[in-house]
């Protein structure tokens, strides 16, 4: 039996007759279990030639709260409710004592300090084992003098990986991508980046993100592209005829000192003032 | 087990906490005391409660035996 990606799920599938059975269905195959599946799941029947494994499902979704879980880690074992009242910036990475993990969690120590500093705690997670993960933060110690303060995740049985999406099958049945999640402190998903495999991430930009969504629940404001802490933020576009009448007058830019208001819907402010 | 080692025997983050709940405290108090992170001294209390070391009471943990281990 082989494995292949059928719509969101895996399922497992006898190889064509007369293939190799080193490729994935053809259309017609895929076509006849993906009704299968649906028929099968709408009339609540076993599936015995089509098992789904729990592997790839849909992606989290951005303002619910963020898939639970208990997990064994590098410092112990953690449930995502042990982070509450902190922001949390949990990542993935696609294998331990690889050279672009390796450049990344460098990266994510560098900028711990600064993510503490916000009240975020950082968490990483890969398919490896928790003696996979000892060795190899040992390694970038011993190798690059950079101790790996935060918790890693070893996640084997891909249960985390799988909740939260992780996993890409086009580009690997068995590493997680590079994915970031940014969790609220009441845990509730607020942000996700995705990267392939082949690029690391700018960890500048995970600490602008959690900057722009602290200064946006703070201040209720919104942030432009490019925004950097100290830069002017967008006021909330007035929602009636009304308001975007009083917003375009003389009179709101001589109320509002520090405001730029290029349009009715788009004003932006210092927060300095 | 990052407080309790296979062989029963304490870490020091195990014995940190266990020494700062010598007297009732909350999650907050022992991270304060211990210097640990919230989510550590979260876990850390869940092993020592589970291991009979410590127990829970309200919102408050104590350690339930003189740190010997």
């Amino acid at each position: 039996m082989h494995e292949r990606v059928v719509g969101d799920a895996w399922v497992a599938f006898p190889p064509a007759a007369g293939s190799l059975g080193t490729f994935g269905p053809t259309r017609s195959q895929r076509a006849a279990l993906g009704v299968g599946l649906s028929y099968q799941r709408q009339k609540g029947i076993a599936m015995t030639t089509v098992e789904e494994a729990p592997v790839a499902r849909g992606l989290p979704r951005l303002g619910e709260p963020a898939p639970d879980f208990e997990a064994v880690t590098t410092q112990g074992t953690v449930r995502l409710s042990d982070f509450r009242g902190s922001w949390l910036v949990l990542f993935s990475h696609p294998a331990d004592f690889t050279p672009v993990c390796t450049t990344e969690f460098i990266g994510f120590a560098g900028i711990y300090q600064k993510l503490q500093e916000r009240h975020t705690e950082l968490l990483g997670l890969s398919v490896d084992s928790v003696y996979s993960h000892i060795a190899w933060v040992r390694n970038i110690e011993e190798k690059t003098g950079t101790h790996i303060p935060f918790p890693v995740i070893a996640d084997l049985d891909k249960k985390v990986a799988t909740a939260y999406g992780m996993l890409m099958p086009g580009e690997s049945k068995t590493e997680a991508s590079r994915c970031v999640f940014v969790i609220d402190p009441e845990g509730v998903l607020r942000a996700m980046i995705y990267y392939p495999l082949t690029t690391g991430r700018n960890m500048d930009e995970i600490v602008r993100l959690v900057d722009a969504l602290q200064v946006a629940d703070k201040n209720n404001v919104a942030t432009p592209a490019n925004w950097r802490p100290g830069d002017k933020v967008i006021v909330p576009a007035p929602n009636t005829v009304e308001l975007a009448a009083e917003r375009s007058s003389q009179d709101f830019i001589k109320k509002t000192p520090g405001y730029e208001s290029i349009d009715w819907y788009l004003t932006k402010k210092s927060l300095e003032l | 087990m990052a407080c309790i080692s296979a062989d029963g025997t304490l870490s020091a983050s195990g014995q940190a906490m266990l020494a700062a709940l010598e007297h009732p405290a909350k999650e907050e108090e022992v991270a304060s005391k211990t210097g640990l992170p919230l989510f550590r001294v979260r876990s850390g209390l869940r092993e020592l409660v589970a291991a009979g070391l410590v127990s829970k009471q309200g919102e408050r943990f104590v350690a339930t035996v003189a740190q010997s281990l």
